[in-house]
């Protein structure tokens, strides 16, 4: 049996489906940020996966590569935001933030 | 200098007055020198047009320039024709005469308002208003249409109500130039009239084409009698801004005004453009409109002279005086001199503006005191003052050696060869009258004002001499009355280079049956055989038939010995009456006391227009105010109940059926939007969830 | 079954059931070391897919920093001294439902998809070269931009925290 095309997809989107499901109904802000890890770990797959049976492989990979910068960049500035909530309201749960202010 | 270089000048000489205007009256609440910019314009104004009068004149004497750009096209019209109306300026001997001697009065005027109108808190708007009539006044002397000159005439109407209500706190300067303005409107009414008459004949304003056509054999609605009709209705305008009977009312109300602008206005230049319009028509007029005018003249040259013989404000009288030297000019044209009554014109601007400054003068010196009962003895307190009016009295009475004496003699003479020619003699008659009641009260107001005893002491000692600013202008004046300006002959002005190089008469345009009979040329047997196709314009460079050239030289002599003895004899009874005290005025006033007091009334005239026309005007007045509260009020106010029962009617089916609509509806989405609420919870989350299931329900549609 | 096969299911199985943990467990600091575990996963993925630098990357970036971060913050917002650092959730029920649903609907479009691959598929290469190539020669202009990116992160993360 070989492996094709799609077992990657299917596993990349099973992987997306927790990663949403890890959003929709966790609390906590940091649980939160983790959801959106692996969703973006899922599209990563994609790239990948896409770019390697199209035999383009560098140009999946760049894209992948820019993908994995701009996830360090989001989630440095979420969790500074995340601290910055903690410290306002003594509390990251994302239900019981409802306000711009103090 | 070529056409090009004329134009330009024309034109900047035409615009800088309105330039001076608006500068002067935008800057001038900010900078109170702003004054010195509008005398400095009026200066250079001046300037260019001594400049273009030269010019002109010695190497340009018969030439003429014209200039103009289509203002409204409306192309071809159905039912009319083609219409284009042009601006235009047009500039001839007469326009450059008229031309200097505006920029000479107005740069005087302006000269002596300096010291004249000091202290005054509108002092700056004054220039400003002068500024405005130098320019509307310029535009009527360039102008080469009816239109433009319709334009500009009411122009200087605007600006002569301005300048006469100048001090409008005086009820009675803001009610003489309300006077003033509606009179004119009368006659102006008359000249729309004329205008719209040559208009839908000849689709054009311009005066040489209308000139063309009529040569052409074209008249208004093809008859004589209309073409009569449209040159009187032209005069009519004259009549209003001449001050002429039965219109010369607002004159003697007009010197209200400050005196350097009755000088200006009111004596040299405006109600001058009254004779200037008819002399630009003159062309078209014919023989029976010019004999209403003559009528006209006469009238308006005999009563103003017989009110001012016993008028005792010193403006006053020359206000009358005015109005009977300006009948004089419009009597000259009805008998045909058009020449002459142009000459008037120019010399009587002078010495007038002269006489006007001169009162002027005195009015300073007396601390506002015109009553010429309070004056006397005054010709040492004013010396120079005295000289010049004397020079212009001399000038205005038809003395030799003054150029008053030249004019006034050619009217008298070419009045007196129409009355030989024509059988009309009572031009004559009247106008050797009025010569005898000019030199009489022109006489009468310089011995009471300066000679004799002071009749008010206080007033005398506190008399003071002008400054040089406004004596200055008075003797430019006087010395422009002296007779070598125009002629070298001081007995004849007919060989003058005025009258026989620079005035040239224009030749009649109208049919040779409507004409005087000396103004068509007899044909001699060889011209019509020889010159067939030259003959037309022979007739039109000969204006006067050979008949009339001999009687004027016969009419010459006796008409200037005439009009000298009855100078003579009108001085000589001035200074029997109130130098020698002969006669005492008093009783011979009381003897006569009916005449007196019709002339001291300047003949009721005011009384009777009160009487008739403002009476009658209230009279419709009240019953239009009658009609409107009663019968247009009612259809208004009945009307309005009407619109109030339907507005009753429909705010019923507003608050039932339209509100009861918007209600529900609003309860409606009252209801919707408790039952969506549920779905907004504020959390991301949730929506994510709701996105999650959109997307599926989208994939089941499209896949 | 081949080793390429085989390392294809383990991988799979590793990402998919610490990708559970991740989203299930209770104790948040679970949930951050069943993550790390699947981004080994997922690095092993990268590698069978040829990518071997991404792979590297991954790890690098992902397990080294992102993780790290990630643990940071779980115990700066929590109080230490609590035994359990536990978290709630809610809207479990209609969640999964939903998103059953549309895992489901994804993996049957997927299956049914016919995509289009090549003939036969090259063996990969180090694929260094060809990446940096691209970064210096298409994407160069992206490329300075990240570059600028990450700074203007960096600085208003430290900024943002600093308050």
């Amino acid at each position: 049996m070989n492996i094709t095309l799609n077992h990657f997809l299917i596993v990349s989107s099973l992987l997306f489906s927790f990663g949403l499901y890890g959003i929709v109904t966790r609390k906590n802000a940091v649980m939160v940020l983790m959801g959106i890890e692996l969703i973006l770990n899922a599209a990563n797959i994609n790239f990948l996966a896409f770019s390697r049976y199209s035999n383009s492989i560098d140009f999946g990979q760049v894209a992948a590569l820019f993908v994995i910068i701009l996830a360090a960049a989001e989630s440095a500035i979420a969790l500074a935001i995340v601290l910055n909530i903690y410290k306002t309201f003594v509390n990251i749960n994302v239900d019981e933030i409802d306000k711009l202010r103090e | 200098m070529n056409d090009i270089s004329f134009i330009q000048a024309a034109l900047a000489v035409l615009f800088l007055p309105l330039f001076g205007f608006t500068v002067t009256l935008f800057f001038g609440k900010r900078f109170s020198k702003m004054y010195l910019f509008e005398v400095a314009i009026i200066s250079i104004a001046l300037a260019i047009s001594i400049y273009l009068l030269f010019m002109k004149l010695v190497y340009f004497t018969d030439a003429k320039f014209v200039a103009q750009i289509p203002w409204i096209n409306m192309g071809d019209m159905p039912g009319f024709g083609k219409m284009v109306i042009d601006l235009g300026i047009m500039i001839d001997n007469v326009t450059v005469i008229m031309l200097f001697v505006v920029c000479l009065i107005s740069a005087l005027v302006h000269y002596f308002s300096i010291a004249y109108m000091k202290g005054d808190k509108r002092y700056n708007r004054y220039f400003a208003y002068l500024g405005i009539f130098t320019f509307s006044m310029l535009g009527i002397v360039f102008a080469h249409n009816m239109l433009m000159i319709y334009i500009f005439w009411e122009l200087v109407g605007l600006s002569s109500y301005l300048l006469i209500g100048f001090w409008y706190e005086k009820k009675s300067a803001s009610d003489a130039s309300k006077k003033a303005f509606l009179v004119n409107r009368v006659g102006d009414i008359g000249m729309l009239a004329g205008i719209l008459l040559l208009f839908t004949t000849y689709h054009t304003f311009t005066f040489d084409v209308i000139f063309e056509q009529i040569k052409a054999g074209q008249l208004p609605f093809n008859s004589g009698f209309w073409m009569t009709v449209t040159g009187i209705l032209l005069f009519c305008g004259a009549i209003g801004k001449s001050a002429q009977f039965p219109l010369h009312v607002w004159l003697p109300d007009a010197m209200e005004g400050p005196t350097p602008v009755s000088a200006l206005i009111h004596a040299a230049t405006m109600v001058a453009a009254g004779v200037y319009l008819t002399l630009r028509i003159f062309p078209l007029l014919t023989g029976d409109a010019l004999l209403f005018i003559a009528i006209i003249g006469a009238l308006s040259a005999f009563i103003p002279a017989t009110i001012a013989l016993t008028q005792n404000d010193i403006k006053k009288v020359l206000a009358y005086s005015t109005i009977s030297q300006l009948g004089y000019m419009t009597m000259a044209i009805g008998v045909g001199a058009y020449s002459y009554a142009f000459f008037h014109l120019v010399t009587h601007a002078f010495f007038k503006a002269g006489l006007f400054l001169g009162s002027g003068s005195v009015i300073h010196a007396m601390h506002h005191e015109q009553d010429i009962q309070q004056m006397g003895g005054l010709k040492n307190k004013l010396p120079i003052t005295y000289y010049t009016i004397l020079m212009y009295s001399l000038a205005i009475s038809g003395i030799p050696l003054t150029s008053g004496f030249l004019s006034k003699d050619g009217i008298l003479a070419s009045a007196y060869a129409f009355g030989g020619l024509t059988g009309h003699q009572i031009f004559a008659y009247t106008g050797f009258l009025v010569a005898l009641m000019t030199a009489f009260y022109m006489f009468r107001l310089v011995f009471l004002t300066f000679h004799g005893e002071p009749r008010n002491q206080h007033k005398y000692d506190h008399a003071h001499e002008s400054p040089a600013l406004m004596t200055a202008p008075l003797i430019t004046l006087a010395i422009l009355s002296v007779f070598a300006f125009y002629t070298a002959n001081p007995f004849d002005a007919g060989k003058g280079w005025v009258m026989s190089s620079w005035i040239k008469t224009p030749g009649s345009v109208v049919p040779e049956v409507l004409r005087y009979p000396f103004m068509v040329e007899k044909k001699t047997e060889s011209a019509e055989n020889a010159h067939e196709a030259a003959i037309p314009e022979q007739q039109v460079n000969i204006v006067h038939s050979e008949e009339y050239t001999e009687a004027m030289h016969h009419a010459h002599l006796p008409a200037m010995l005439l009009s000298l003895l009855v100078a003579l004899a009108g001085i000589g009874t001035a200074y029997l009456f109130y130098m020698k005290k002969v006669v005492d005025v008093d009783k011979l006033t009381s003897k006569i006391k009916p005449l007196y007091l019709f002339s001291l009334n300047k003949w009721y005239f005011d009384e009777l227009y009160a009487a008739t026309f403002v009476a009658f005007t209230m009279g419709v007045s009240k019953v239009l105010a009658w009609f409107d509260s009663y019968i247009v009020d009612g259809i208004v106010n009945g009307s309005a109940s009407i619109t109030k029962y339907l507005s009753n009617a429909s705010n019923l089916f507003d608050k039932y059926v339209v509100d009861g609509l918007v209600n529900f509806m609003a309860i409606f989405s009252g209801f919707l939007g408790i039952f969506v609420r549920k779905f907004q919870t504020g959390k991301v989350q949730t929506y994510i969830v709701m996105v999650a299931f959109s997307l599926i329900v989208l994939l089941f549609i499209f896949i | 079954m081949t080793y390429y096969t085989f390392a294809f299911y383990a991988f799979a199985a590793i990402i998919l059931l610490s990708a559970y943990a991740v989203v299930t467990s209770k104790n948040v600091i679970y949930s951050a070391f069943s993550l790390m575990l699947t981004f080994f996963g997922v690095a092993g993925f990268y590698a069978l897919l040829g990518a071997d630098f991404i792979a590297i990357v991954q790890l690098i970036v992902y397990v080294g920093g992102i993780l790290t971060l990630m643990l940071f913050g779980v115990m700066l917002t929590n109080k230490i001294t609590e035994t359990e650092i536990k978290t709630g959730v809610f809207q479990v029920l209609p969640a999964s439902i939903i998103i059953g649903m549309f895992s489901g609907v994804l993996i049957a479009s997927i299956s049914n998809n016919r995509w289009t691959v090549a003939e036969k598929l090259n063996n990969p290469q180090n694929s260094l070269v060809g990446i940096g190539s691209i970064l210096m020669n298409e994407y160069i202009l992206i490329f300075e931009l990240l570059g600028v990116l990450l700074l203007i992160a960096l600085i208003g993360a430290a900024s943002i925290a600093r308050k």
